[in-house]
């Protein structure tokens, strides 16, 4: 079983930061980095989140799931761009340096290739930081974090809960589908498409039965233990703050207005050499 | 005495979707301090009942209710769910549902949490609490590292927390193996010493709870109390097996002695009761009486396993050189803890999963080369949930599904349905919509939906898990008439009696070993098996010894042969 969203309990200055701290700054260096097309920038966000990942202790096998997820991600991304508009460049940045053409309108440019470095930086200078933020904050304070930051509890609680049942409703998926192939439902790559399509419905009918059972007893279980009772709730697992965290906060702030003031330079959100 | 904590005068309640009222004018007092069984068939309304008592009804399943149901002086209705759970804990039935923390702690501290306690006094409160109920060296354990019994400790620990004045246990044995259920038995009644609580416990395995003392049981029946007395005074009655509760064993085998059962022999606990020398002679009498059973003759070999050996993809050992063999038309046994390998050695049999070494023969022929489904033609899988393996609306096309999947002509899907169907006793039924039918039906339909495919092997996860006395003979009884019907079929089960009754042989797994391979009999009076295997002693064994049976083992067998005759004869 492959597990997605996995904390990884070591002992570093990122760790010891509360799930809020490290929320908010996640939410600030990713809207940093979305914000701008400024490859300077970028590419210090990336070498910056680079050591953040250094000190976090957490090694590259621990998240290679989810790398190889990013990857295939990024690649098609770029494709798709290139795809569909193998000038978008040129016309951002209102100047045509072509290089070669490869066939048609699929022209290379210094124009294009630079808009795809950004978008490549996008990627690496924001996975790294959302991952360390997975990694590094338990599951619990994962809850109590969105919290802090002014999500209502309840909220809040169900979706850290439906992190939880992930793993469940997978091995549960896993049994079924099982159980269905001896009854004959085929699910290997012997069937069409449509046909396995088709099958699956025979997996989620009884899926999703099973899953409205499960959340009949939780909600229950949780009514019982007078969950939504007050207007706030406190948290076993709630942490002080502590100068780390501030600091953490000021340097997310600090990267947003940072972002921002680059567009008075820049002329806009794009940087243009050219 | 002072007043109740629990007062129901003349309450009935109706649920909203339903035509009638599921419990009928109940009368039921319950003091503080009072350790109270609530025990009845499916369908009785005990559950119902105890949902009154926590608030579920009428504030998260609304319906309609007459009389009065006071908790602690205040009618029930008027006041809210949470301020009922102030004062009544609820220990659910199913722990994996409940369990609702990310870690132990977090979970026992839940209610805290939404109660807006200061961190500071949550941390030594959780401490405490989880001292008393022994789970203080887990506190950090995410529910996937914790066994069924442990997790109902914390689940105990949640709602002790809370200092409530009344601890309510939905059947808090029906998830558990019976060497864990022995061990919640004794924990709920170390709680209920150490905090003075009133104990209401739901629960139809009588002869489990009553390992420690009860003082009032009361018998429910079509949503009405049948009788409310103490535990000696009903057991010393025909009530119980009139009602579809099977009593103690070691009270039928007392019975099949003749020797009499009064409230004065104390026949609450096989530990208290009280037998004459004369008793004793007569039980050890009957035990050595000649039976004539006849063995059926065996017909050979259906499937052999030779040195079958598994590891998860995760490193775990699952199975150690696994050998075993089963005979044609056999109804056979596996038990062993969670983990030891039973569930891991039926997917090896289905396919699910392929053993690094080691050969699976089927009459002879090696299955190594056949998929999941060429195996389903031969050998049915019948998971323990049946809501899992149902995919239709109606029984019929549910049924069906099989044939249909393989290609089988309309015509003959309907008569080989229909024939399935009325094996398992279905056929009135087969117009309706599944969701209709009971959870004993339905685990019937799932059999039907393998039956029809007409496998020479049936296996079966936990066949009885959730059903009562009533229900559970009416499955067991049908295997049995499957089996007569030279179909083998193998159950995966923690269940002691489905082993003493109905497996003639039982194979006990242990981390990975078949660790024993004999007569259930010889087995469930083997103390250092028992213990390997997490099961626990019958009670025939401990009347054995008490009665001096030469043979502990031989006498468990002769009350099996006995039964099994005494039923067969009405």
């Amino acid at each position: 079983m492959v597990k997605l969203f996995n904390f990884i309990d070591r002992k570093s200055p990122i760790h010891a930061l509360t799930g809020a701290s490290k929320l908010a700054c996640m939410m600030c260096w990713v809207f940093a980095a979305m914000v701008t097309f400024d490859t300077r920038y970028l590419i210090f966000l990336t070498l910056a989140a680079v050591v953040l990942f250094k000190i976090s202790k957490i090694r590259l096998a621990d998240v290679k799931v989810l790398l190889i997820f990013t990857l295939v991600f990024l690649l098609l991304n770029n494709a798709l761009i290139y795809l569909f508009s193998p000038e978008h460049g040129v016309t951002i940045y209102g100047s045509r340096t072509l290089l070669f053409t490869i066939i048609g309108r699929y022209t290379i440019t210094s124009q294009q290739l630079l808009y795809h470095l950004n978008v490549v930086l996008k990627y690496t200078a924001t996975i790294p930081m959302v991952m360390l933020f997975i990694c590094t904050t338990q599951p619990s304070e994962f809850a109590s974090s969105l919290n802090h930051i002014g999500v209502s509890y309840r909220i809040s609680y169900s979706v850290s809960l439906a992190l939880r049942y992930i793993p469940d409703v997978m091995k549960e998926f896993h049994d079924i589908s099982l159980a269905q192939q001896a009854r004959g439902v085929e699910l290997s790559g012997k069937a069409g498409v449509f046909k396995r399509l088709k099958s699956a419905t025979s997996i989620l009918m009884p899926l999703i039965l099973s899953s409205l059972d499960r959340i009949e007893v939780v909600s229950n279980a949780m009514e019982l233990r007078c969950f939504g009772r007050e207007k706030n709730r406190t948290w076993y697992r709630a942490q002080p703050f502590l100068r780390n965290d501030y600091i953490a906060f000021f340097c997310g702030f600090l990267l947003i207005v940072i972002s921002l003031l680059l567009n008075i330079p820049n002329g806009g959100r794009y940087w243009n050499p050219f | 005495m002072g007043s109740p904590i629990i007062q129901f005068e003349n309450f009935s309640f109706q649920y909203k979707s339903q035509a009638e009222p599921t419990l009928h004018n109940i009368n039921l007092s319950i003091y503080p301090g009072e350790k109270v069984l609530i025990a009845g068939p499916s369908g009785c309304g005990k559950s119902t009942l105890a949902s009154c008592i926590n608030g579920l009804i009428p504030f998260a399943y609304p319906g309609e209710q007459t009389g009065s149901l006071k908790i602690n002086n205040e009618e029930a209705k008027d006041t809210s769910i949470f301020q009922l759970s102030k004062t009544v804990g609820t220990v659910l039935q199913d722990p994996d549902g409940q369990f609702i923390g990310l870690t132990v702690a977090e979970d026992i501290a839940f209610v805290l949490e939404n109660a807006c306690t200061p961190q500071k006094e949550m941390l030594p409160r959780v401490k405490a609490v989880s001292e008393k109920v022994g789970i203080s060296h887990h506190l950090e354990h995410a529910p996937d590292e914790l066994s069924g019994g442990q997790k109902q400790r914390v689940s105990m620990a949640g709602v002790m927390i809370n200092d409530v004045q009344v601890f309510l246990f939905d059947e808090p044995l029906a998830n558990l193996d019976p060497a864990t259920g022995k061990q919640a038995v004794e924990l709920i009644d170390q709680i209920h010493q150490d905090t003075q609580a009133a104990i209401v416990i739901i629960e139809h395995r009588l002869e489990d709870v009553l390992w420690r003392n009860v003082d009032r049981i009361v018998l429910m029946r079509d949503g009405k109390i049948l009788s409310d007395s103490t535990p000696d005074d009903l057991l010393s009655t025909g009530l119980l097996l009139e009602n579809g509760i099977r009593e103690p064993l070691y009270l039928t085998a007392m019975r099949y002695a003749n020797v009499p059962i009064t409230p004065e022999t104390l026949p609450q606990s096989i530990r208290s009761i009280k037998l004459t020398e004369a008793d004793k002679e007569k039980i050890r009498t009957w035990g050595t009486q000649p039976l004539s059973v006849q063995e059926p003759p065996k017909e050979g070999v259906l499937l052999t396993a030779e040195n079958i050996d598994f590891t998860y993809e995760n490193g775990f050992h699952a199975l150690k050189n696994v050998s075993l063999t089963i005979e044609k038309g056999e109804l056979l046994a596996i038990a062993g803890t969670n983990g030891a390998g039973k569930s891991t050695f039926s997917k090896v049999i289905c396919g699910f999963e392929k053993p690094q070494k080691g050969t699976l023969r089927f009459k002879g022929q090696d299955m190594a080369t056949l998929s999941i489904k060429e195996r389903a033609d031969r050998i049915g899988y019948v998971m323990q949930n049946p809501n899992q393996m149902i995919s239709k609306s109606f029984i019929l096309d549910e049924v069906a599904l099989g044939l249909r999947l393989r290609g089988v002509p309309e015509n003959e899907v309907q008569t080989r349905v229909e024939e399935a169907l009325k094996i398992c006793g279905l056929y009135p039924f087969r117009k309706w919509p599944i969701s209709a039918l009971s959870f004993g039906q339905k685990k019937r339909v799932t059999i039907a939906a393998i039956l029809v495919l007409n496998p020479e092997m049936l296996i079966l996860d936990e066949p009885t898990a959730g059903q009562d006395f009533r229900h559970y003979t009416e499955i067991m009884e049908f295997l049995r008439e499957l089996s007569a019907m030279d179909i083998t079929v193998v159950m995966i089960t923690h269940d002691m009696h489905l082993m003493l009754e109905y497996a003639k042989r039982a194979v006990v797994f242990s981390q990975g070993q078949i660790i024993a391979d004999d007569t259930s009999a010889n087995i469930l009076t083997n103390p250092a098996i028992i213990q390997r295997a997490s099961l626990k002693e019958t009670s025939l064994y401990d009347l054995a010894l008490m009665c001096r049976a030469e043979a502990p083992n031989q006498f468990v067998q002769h009350f099996i042969d006995f039964d099994r005759e005494a039923r067969k004869h009405g």
